[in-house]
């Protein structure tokens, strides 16, 4: 939908959520093009919300097949074999995308997100990606951050009924209406490798411990050279090598990290699919109101864990931005 | 019921393990209600958790509007039962699964206390308190654990209710929807002149927020004062805007009430654009010009503007200033519209004070026209498009004789159609949290039941914000059946007053049984015998005191639902005088008294003698009527629990609820109509 006014179809089917973000704001989703790597069920989830938010485009990346694991969180994919036999994930996720919101463009990239050179993130206001690894976040990370066009990355990631949502908006200026007034908000959000790389002993106090059980899951992955989420309960004696690793470095008290939470873990990699509805939903929100450059953003860290049912926010960044 | 305990090895591995432990059991049964938002249908059968789901939804046929979140539908179910496609949708994601749809109202009969036993769990996915209410006690009555949940916009909460383990749903308070169901313009009631045409003028009951229609309660209010009816709406709103305030009063009500009567009909020989022009001036002219001869009235307030058509309509030599071919071509009488007709396209605009008397004229006009026979039988319903334009127009006009901002039919709709608005997202929230809290309930994992509430803005550093549930509030009158009292004249009092007013609007219940001792002074029945209905109508009509079974003060009335499972017991105190504002019913109930919450785990009590609550356990009885329109509000809803700060437990139900931090959100011109929604 290129003109200015929405029009009458889109009015009619939108007419709920206009009346919760306003008409403007409808139009710049209209506008905007959205990339996502991974489709896991929370991916998936957050697709679903964009799409029937009603944006301009969805691209999707994901060239592995369908498995089991697959079936059974992500409700995008039919069941039948003689259907999705042969397709890979974003084709079959393409389609079944395409009939919630026949006015939203879904289309599949083919290839490996992490081969794809800096211009090819031009096009797109958003960028989520999901089930990669730590060098594949930083290095996505770094070529969003250098176009030249202010492009909104999210990276998502559900383990058992637990996960983590960060967000970088880099320089973000939004405008908040408070009461009669308009206040001009300013956020300045690290990079990822900003972020992951503060010192453990740096952070707020009482950090949620999840941000710091994430962060050593994925440098175990990464120094195995393994697929995110190719880890089990096999590993947990590495693991808990790793980690009290990475505390002695920093002098960081261990006992920060529960190594029960590590086991959780390591021991079911599948996502729940509760946990990805709630993901889902929050990602869907925050990228909506970056798109619409409305309402307070979250800065930077989101967790879930449905065992004690918080959905905690953590600013992990430099007090004292540098340059 | 086929439903084991599970112990597993690791506290924190429980919830993933202990769903894969269910999936032997054999017919762990879970029962929907869902109305709005049918996400966590999907996350159920993901689980395949279930193996059998009764879903039951209401009688809702599929809207355009309900497509951007309610994703198991698309364009080409509109029409069709929200029930019956929703079960086809879940069945091709899953086919093996075991789905019962019931195309129905969750008050029906037939979910009775038999029914519900049949099931492990009850989800809520309900848009009013009135359902959510009798499913409360439905759920008390077959002790089956019931997940409750609501979402506005950006809000949402998801609770948990087992009886005698956690507050039932009714024992916190929770504010009844703003409604004025005397806003009706209408003319005389039923009355034939022999051989005229009898033009009956609209009729419209609008459930409206505040400020901004308020305006159409005084459009209705004064046409009502000039026929001699007095106005019985609850209290609109405070002193603080006094331009509002539009309890205008005719000083000669009495008198002008036959001639009012006459200004409706249409004259024999009046053409339609005569009449349309003739009501307006009535309205919006004559009305305001008495109600401004009451001087009293506008001491301290802006006195309003009459308007009459010869002032704001320019010279025009034609009357028609429409195009009513615009709307012949289609037979469809919902789809006629004053809007095509006079060429204004943008429900967004806000029209000029001609543009909406054009569009006042134009409606009346077209619904004599196309819909004549409609007429006297008309309520007010938003998706029709010719009534909310006619709305829309009379609230502007009369919002610019007293020089209130007018809005647009966008906004009018959202308001007067009490439209809920609400985005997928939060849905999909919600409907995750309820899956979790489901298992739990399933498990009996009673210590980890929460309540749930989603935030807009964070609290300490919280979106999600989990609280452990409170024990039953003692003093409930659903779950711990607390008598009630009830202040009214018993001599002036009918017991139709009693049933209508208190019985079903305030206590909720469908199907009450009225008894004195062991008199039964009323009941409703399909079986009931011509003599005992003969009797129980005439005892409608008789004044408390004067009952076969005499209710008078000191006497105590038992009233329950058989269907609800639910019984109450209210004590009579005879009083003679009412404030005719702040009491319009004439009768008080009260004895609701807000019991400290006490937490379940007894380390984190919440203080009796703490800031929580004002009042804990002195029993200060609070007023069921307030002037705000809250029925059962404590004086003290700011509770303090354990580390959670935030003050307001933000109860949303079906109202929308907002914080000032919402409005964030929106563009500058809703702004407004949301400040306005907030409860007073």
């Amino acid at each position: 939908m290129d003109g200015e006014e929405l029009t009458e179809q889109e009015t009619a089917l939108y007419d709920r959520q206009i009346r919760v973000w306003g008409v403007d704001a409808q139009r710049r989703l209209s506008k905007a093009h959205i990339l996502v790597s991974g489709m896991k069920g929370t991916v998936v989830e957050f697709c679903k919300n964009i799409v029937l938010a009603g944006v301009g485009s969805l691209t999707l990346v994901d060239s592995r097949e369908v498995t089991e694991e697959a079936l059974s969180a992500n409700f995008l994919i039919p069941p039948d074999e003689n259907v999705y036999s042969g397709k890979t994930l974003a084709e079959l996720c393409c389609d079944s995308l395409k009939d919630f919101n026949p006015m939203v463009r879904v289309s599949v990239e083919k290839g490996d997100i992490s081969s794809f050179g800096g211009d090819f993130y031009d096009r797109f206001d958003v960028v989520v990606i999901s089930s990669c690894s730590f060098a594949t976040k930083k290095l996505i990370n770094e070529k969003c951050r250098k176009v030249s066009k202010r492009i909104a990355f999210y990276t998502v990631d559900c383990r058992d009924s637990c996960g983590e949502i960060y967000v970088d908006l880099q320089n973000y200026t939004y405008s908040k209406k408070k009461l009669d007034e308009t206040d001009e908000c300013q956020l300045q959000y690290p990079s990822f490798e900003e972020a992951v790389t503060i010192p453990w002993r740096a952070l707020p106090k009482k950090v949620t411990k999840l941000y710091l059980a994430m962060r050593v899951i994925e440098r175990f992955e990464e120094a195995e050279g393994r697929n995110p989420g190719e880890i089990s309960i096999a590993d947990l004696p590495g693991v808990l090598k790793l980690k009290k690793e990475l505390c002695e470095a920093q002098s960081f008290n261990e006992s920060h990290v529960p190594d029960a939470l590590l086991e959780r873990l390591v021991s079911d990699t599948s996502e729940f699919p509760p946990v990805c509805a709630i993901l889902g939903g929050i990602l869907g929100q925050e990228v909506i109101k970056a798109i619409s450059g409305k309402g307070d953003p979250l800065k930077n860290f989101f967790f879930f864990d449905a065992i004690d049912g918080k959905g905690i926010i953590e600013d992990i960044s430099n007090p004292n931005p540098g340059s | 019921m086929p439903q084991g305990v599970f112990v597993t090895p690791h506290p924190e591995v429980r919830l993933k393990n202990a769903f894969e432990n269910l999936d032997g059991v054999c017919a762990t049964n879970v029962l929907l209600h869902t109305v709005l938002s049918l996400s966590f249908c999907f996350v159920f059968m993901i689980i395949n958790l279930f193996v059998g789901i009764h879903m039951q939804i209401d009688m809702d046929t599929i809207e355009v509007s309900n497509l951007n979140r309610q994703f198991l539908f698309r364009q080409s179910h509109v029409g069709q039962s929200k029930a019956k496609v929703a079960r086809d949708a879940v069945l091709r994601f899953r086919p093996h699964i075991s789905i019962t749809s019931y195309h129905a109202n969750v008050k029906d009969p037939d979910f009775n206390v038999d029914f519900f036993k049949q099931f492990n769990v009850v989800l809520n996915g309900l848009d009013n308190l009135d359902a959510r209410r009798h499913v409360n006690r439905l759920c008390l009555a077959s002790d089956v654990p019931l997940v409750e949940s609501g979402t506005t916009g950006f809000l949402g909460q998801v609770t948990v209710h087992v009886k005698g383990k956690t507050e039932c749903y009714e024992c916190q308070p929770k504010p009844t929807p703003k409604t004025y169901p005397v806003c009706t313009i209408t003319s005389t009631p039923s009355k034939k002149v022999h051989g005229n045409l009898h033009f009956h003028f609209f009729q419209l009951l609008l459930n409206i927020s505040p400020k901004f229609m308020m305006i159409v309660c005084t459009f209705a209010v004064c046409t009502l004062h000039c026929m001699g009816k007095r106005p019985t709406f609850a209290k609109l709103f405070g002193d603080k805007n006094q331009e509002n305030d539009l309890n205008v009063r005719s000083s000669d009500a009495a008198s002008s009430s036959q001639q009012a009567e006459d200004v409706f009909e249409c004259q024999n020989d009046e053409g339609i654009d005569e009449y349309a022009k003739r009501i307006y001036d009535h309205v919006f002219g004559y009305n305001i010009g008495v109600a401004l001869s009451n001087e009293e009235t506008w001491k301290n307030r802006n006195r309003p503007k009459p308007l009459y058509s010869r002032d704001v309509f320019p010279e025009e030599p034609s009357q028609q200033n429409g195009n009513m071919d615009k709307n012949c071509a289609t037979d469809d009488p919902l789809s006629v519209s004053a809007m095509a007709s006079l060429g204004l396209k943008n429900p967004q605009d806000i029209w000029s004070l001609l543009e909406n008397s054009r569009i006042f004229l134009e409606a009346l006009k077209l619904f004599f026209g196309k819909r004549e026979k409609e007429i006297g039988n008309l309520s007010f319903d938003k998706d029709d498009q010719l009534a909310v334009e006619f709305v829309t127009a009379a609230a502007n006009i009369r919002a610019a004789s007293f020089g209130i901002p007018l809005h647009s039919l966008f906004e009018a709709k959202g308001i007067a159609g009490n439209i809920v608005h609400a985005v997928a997202t939060t849905n999909a929230v919600i409907a995750g949290l309820i899956v979790i809290e489901a298992i739990k309930v399933l498990q009996r994992d009673a210590n980890n039941y929460r309540m749930t509430y989603c935030l807009e803005h964070p609290s300490r550093k919280m979106l999600l914000m989990p609280v452990e549930p409170f024990e039953p509030n003692k003093s409930c009158y659903v779950c711990s059946e607390t008598p009630l009292l009830l202040e009214v004249n018993t001599h002036r009092s009918k017991l139709r007053d009693f049933v209508e007013k208190i019985v079903k609007a305030k206590l909720g219940m469908n199907c009450p049984l009225i008894m004195h001792g062991p008199a039964l002074l009323y009941e409703v029945g399909d079986d009931l015998d011509k003599d005992m209905a003969a009797n129980y109508a005439a005892n409608l009509e008789k004044v408390l005191s004067e009952l076969p079974s005499p209710v008078t003060g000191g006497t105590m009335l038992t009233v329950e639902d058989l269907q609800q499972e639910f019984t109450c017991n209210i004590n009579i105190k005879h009083r003679e005088e009412f404030d005719e504002e702040k009491e319009p019913d004439g009768m008080l109930l009260s004895g609701w008294t807000q019991a400290p919450r006490v937490e379940k785990d007894d380390n984190k009590t919440v203080g009796n003698g703490g800031s929580s609550t004002s009042n804990a356990s002195s029993a200060m009885p609070v007023e069921a009527e307030e002037d705000d329109d809250i029925e059962f509000v404590p004086t003290g809803k700011k509770r303090k629990v354990g580390e959670i700060s935030k003050a307001t437990n933000p109860n949303l139900s079906d109202v929308a609820d907002d914080d000032d931090d919402v409005l964030v959100m929106l563009d500058g011109e809703n702004l407004d109509i949301n400040k306005k929604k907030k409860l007073q």
